[in-house]
């Protein structure tokens, strides 16, 4: 049986006249739009859509997803993106209408529930964070960054104490440096020594009163925790500055350390990676962010506030930075987090924490032998190898080994970055994969090294597609079809 | 209960083949003064079933539109969702998938949102559009941004103060340390007079943000209006509804440079306000300073079509402080739920729905002037939202907020105050109706706002 259905564009399977969805006529007497509206705003026709039967929709998008890798199929130990299975049950809470059917603007007085949910999860957060005050509003980690900058911003503005620049590893994830410059500050970038870890030297020589934050991931994106982290903040803290913990390696750390007792200001969450909201092929995401009391003036409005008549939405903030969302955040994705959260519990967290470490530290041993991997062998919750070796001696890149590993039905780790390390391997098992997967995918991922570069120059050879021609596609750009 | 998989032994092998003496070394980088020596003050565990039933309070906590007849909008509807987008974007190989960064193992995904792309484009009459924003409002301040450097104009921008407040809110949040001052025109007449609109642009505006509809539900006059910040050089940013595009002319057919948009009406949940869907489209030329991701079609080394993301040169990945936008993780699911939604309505499926929603918000305004209560204000055309002004013997006893409050009892969500939103709109509601109203709950609603007025 060929599983590789057709699936020509939904335009290239439209017929005229089909139809799915119908609405019907209204109940109502009709009267003539032209009476309704004045002409020029009428259109003659509606827009050009595709016309399908709805069979011909079913089937068309259930064929596109077996073209996909997923969690749900295969292992994806894409580092930095925490791929832990998403438990079904959160899907099946999401639906409940009183969660799904909810309509943001409704009165406080009928939305108590989700209220005390978010009030409940400003609380959690708070707490894992050990920082007192959070927003949930941000939709994703680099709103998250962007609003934690935005509110140092504010808050600087506030002390009439002007600061132009905001400091970042030269290890951190590109929003980093994006959402920097998006708040007005100047990026500036600091150093990483050989063993991955900040250059206290290279920081101290940048920081002085013109620092407003100091930006970094810890444990960072080499999957090590940067244990001069308390002398790093101490160093920030003394020049006036604030420090900011770009939250996406969370899942390391959940009830072993915090944030707030190592020195971090501010620090946004990823509840898609950390709290297993799924990643939707691309988003949603939630990236709520939590920060010390003296920050919680600035950060956006509203806050959920409980009172003496229960839980309300609070918009009198007077110095707040204002909205970054048109409602209250990705909330959907933040109820799977608190479902989570209560599911697993402290001890539970604690466990996700501990696992995801053990997993990661036994994949890098059963690698190590076999390929470069040049911060330690030991990380936390994952680790960078390098395929710099590999290349100079066999001609096979980082790259060649992704599309390899696809060949054999795992998805790649995440390449190419982070940029300090050349030919980048990045991978992030997570928790909830089991022993064995991890032996079969170091045994797979040794045989790929052994095969010839030929062979994987040539990979992957057993999916739909071969390596599709990126240098055309950002040439001349086809980004819609056209007839 | 954590999902983990391995067993005590399983753990104990692993750690041996590490060499490590326990999981607790396994944490010795993170100095002993850092460590927290205690658990959590967080709830849990609980079994699935104990979350399933705590849960199902706290949402039993909430008034839904299935229990309450929705005539609040806003910039979130309560139209109808096909059972058909809720089964497909459902589908494991779809929403547990990350970003499609290695296209050979993402296909589905990577068609699916070059459809999407098309779609929007089909939609607006634009000729690119992005795989998604965040949401309506933070497109806004996208779009804003965008402006500023295809125009090279960092001076101000212009807004109608008819543009969603939350839009306005998210600009002026975003703009708080950049360059560009933001003036918005003052709109007493509920939509924003052409005239006002050419005083206030000059040669270092960057773009005009408009809405149509605007917040009140009115229509603006958007080719003029594009004409004015044509004349000067600015970018006409258009925000528009998706489903009054059934009827309405196409933002591209009256000179928009930008189009933004709240997709939630497009197959999205209300769900208390996300996740929602930023809808983005441009003129071509604009291209490369478009924020987000894009699906570029290309070929395979066999020659064979396919999908990649493109163009990430502008992204923060590869141009970090230079990029177009710091965004990273988009509404990727929610952008598939739009164009399921979209492949399922086709352009009759838009049309009907579009004037399903104008002939019941019609039926419904009328019916509420006829009871002597209401004016509408202003009295302009609109599609599905509109808004009324109390009449002074009703004014003169309740606020729009107090009537909001009494018609839940009803059992309704009766309308938004527009006071909260818009200056001298003290007396006034935001009223919506979807396709999914019917006669009969539209003519109780006039019962029952009537008895509540009159009280
Ligand atoms: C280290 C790091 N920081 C920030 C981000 C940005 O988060 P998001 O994609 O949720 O915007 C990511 C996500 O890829 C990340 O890996």
């Amino acid at each position: 049986m060929d599983k590789n259905q057709s699936t020509g564009l939904l335009f290239e399977i439209s017929r005229p006249g089909r139809r799915a969805h119908r609405v019907g006529a209204p109940d109502v007497p009709e009267i003539p739009l032209e009476t309704l509206f004045p002409g020029e705003v009428l259109a003659e026709t509606p827009p050009a859509l595709p016309e399908l039967a709805e069979l011909d929709v079913v089937r068309h998008f259930t064929n596109l997803s077996s073209k996909n890798m997923a969690i749900d199929c295969n292992f994806y130990p894409l580092g930095s993106c925490t791929m832990k299975y998403n438990p079904k049950r959160h899907e099946r809470i999401v639906a409940l209408p009183g969660f799904g059917a909810i309509h943001p603007l409704a009165p406080d007085s009928v939305s108590q529930g989700i209220l005390e949910l978010v009030y409940g999860m400003q609380k959690i957060l708070a707490e894992i964070a050990g920082l007192p005050a959070v927003s949930i509003q941000p939709a994703a980690g680099a709103q998250g960054e962007l609003t934690a900058l935005l509110v140092a911003a504010a808050y600087f503005r506030h002390k009439k104490d002007y600061r132009t620049r905001v400091l970042i590893p030269d290890s951190a994830h590109g929003t980093n440096p994006a959402s920097a410059a998006l708040a007005g500050f100047e990026a500036v970038t600091v150093k990483s020594r050989a063993d991955g870890l900040v250059d206290f030297e290279d920081l101290k020589s940048k920081v002085d009163n013109r620092t407003a934050v100091f930006m970094i991931t810890n444990p960072n994106t080499l999957g090590l925790f940067d244990g001069q982290i308390a002398e790093i903040t101490k160093l920030i803290h003394d020049a006036g500055g604030l420090v900011y913990l770009d939250g996406a390696n969370m899942n390391a750390i959940l009830g072993i350390t915090r944030p707030g007792d190592f020195g971090a200001d501010m620090m946004h969450y990823n509840v898609h990676k950390t709290f297993t909201g799924p990643h939707g092929a691309g988003g949603p995401g939630s990236g709520p962010i939590a920060v010390r009391d003296f920050l919680e003036p600035f950060l956006p409005s509203p806050v959920v506030v409980k009172t003496n008549n229960g839980y309300a939405l609070d918009f009198d903030r007077s110095l707040s930075i204002g909205r970054v969302h048109g409602f209250q955040g990705n909330i959907g994705v933040l109820v799977r987090g608190y479902a989570y959260i209560l599911t697993l519990g402290p001890k539970g967290l604690r466990e996700v924490s501990e696992q995801a470490v053990l997993n990661a530290n036994y994949l890098l041993a059963l690698l190590k032998d076999a390929i470069e991997v040049p911060k330690g062998d030991r990380c936390m919750h994952e680790f960078v190898a390098s395929a710099r070796l590999l290349r100079r001696e066999k001609r096979i890149s980082a790259m060649d080994i992704c599309k390899g590993l696809l060949d054999h039905g795992y998805h790649p780790p995440t390449v190419y970055f982070p940029l300090v390390v050349p030919e980048a391997l990045m991978m992030e098992p997570t928790e909830t994969e089991s022993k064995e997967t991890l032996e079969e995918y170091a045994k797979v991922f040794k045989a790929i090294l052994a095969e010839s570069a030929e062979t994987l120059h040539h990979a992957p050879h057993t999916l739909g597609i071969s390596r599709p021609d990126e240098v055309a596609a950002a040439k001349t750009p086809v980004l819609r079809w056209k007839n | 209960m954590s999902y983990v998989a391995n067993t005590a032994s399983e753990q104990k092998a692993m750690l041996e083949t590490i060499g490590a003496a326990s999981v607790e070394a396994l944490f010795s980088p993170i100095p002993e003064s850092l460590r927290l020596r205690r658990d959590l003050a967080i709830p849990g565990p609980f079994a699935e079933q104990d979350l399933t039933r705590v849960m199902g309070r706290i949402a039993s906590n909430n008034r839904s539109v299935d229990d309450l007849v929705c005539f609040l909008g806003g910039g979130a509807y309560d139209h109808f969702i096909p059972a058909a987008v809720d089964t497909l974007s459902m589908r494991s190989e779809f929403y547990t998938a990350y970003t499609p960064y290695q296209a050979e193992a993402s296909q589905g995904s990577l068609q699916a949102f070059y459809e999407f792309q098309t779609l929007i484009c089909q939609l607006t009459g634009m000729d690119v559009a992005n795989a998604s924003l965040y949401d309506g409002a933070s497109a806004a301040a996208e779009a804003v941004l965008m402006a500023m450097s295809v125009t090279g104009r960092q001076g101000k921008i212009v807004v109608a103060e008819t543009l969603h407040p939350h839009a306005r809110q998210a600009i002026s949040t975003v703009l708080a340390n950049l360059g560009p001052r933001i003036e918005t025109v003052p709109c007493p007449g509920g939509f924003l007079n052409p005239t006002e609109a050419n005083l206030a642009l000059d040669d270092t505006t960057a773009c005009l943000v408009v809405q149509n509809p605007n917040v009140l539900g009115g229509l603006e006059e958007m080719a003029e209006l594009a004409q004015k910040a044509h004349a000067k050089g600015v970018l006409l940013v258009a925000s528009v509804d998706p489903i009054s595009l059934g009827i309405l002319k196409k933002p591209g057919d009256y000179g928009a440079d930008i189009v933004i948009a709240e997709g939630q009406g497009l197959g999205n949940p209300l769900a208390y306000g996300g996740p929602y869907l930023g809808l983005m489209a441009c003129r071509e030329e604009f291209v490369r300073k478009i924020p987000g991701r894009l699906i570029g079609q290309t070929v395979d080394r066999n020659g064979k079509k396919c999908f990649v993301l493109t163009l990430q040169t502008r992204e923060q990945h590869i141009r970090r402080e230079k990029a177009t936008s710091n965004i990273c993780t988009n509404q990727g699911l929610y952008a598939l739920r739009a164009a399921i939604h979209l492949a399922l309505l086709g352009p009759q499926g838009l049309k009907e729905t579009a004037i399903s929603c104008t002939q019941k918000a019609h039926y419904l305004a009328n019916k509420l002037l006829a009871s002597g209560l209401v004016q509408l204000e202003p009295d302009r055309a609109f599609f599905k939202e509109f808004t009324v002004k109390l009449e002074a013997s009703v004014a003169c006893k309740w606020t729009p907020r107090e009537i909001v409050d009494r018609m839940l009892k009803e059992g309704y969500l009766a309308g938004y105050p527009t006071g909260n939103w818009l200056v001298g709109k003290g007396d006034c509601l935001t009223i919506a109706v979807t396709e999914k109203r019917t006669k009969g709950e539209m003519d109780q609603f006039v019962e029952a706002f009537a008895r509540v007025a009159n009280h």
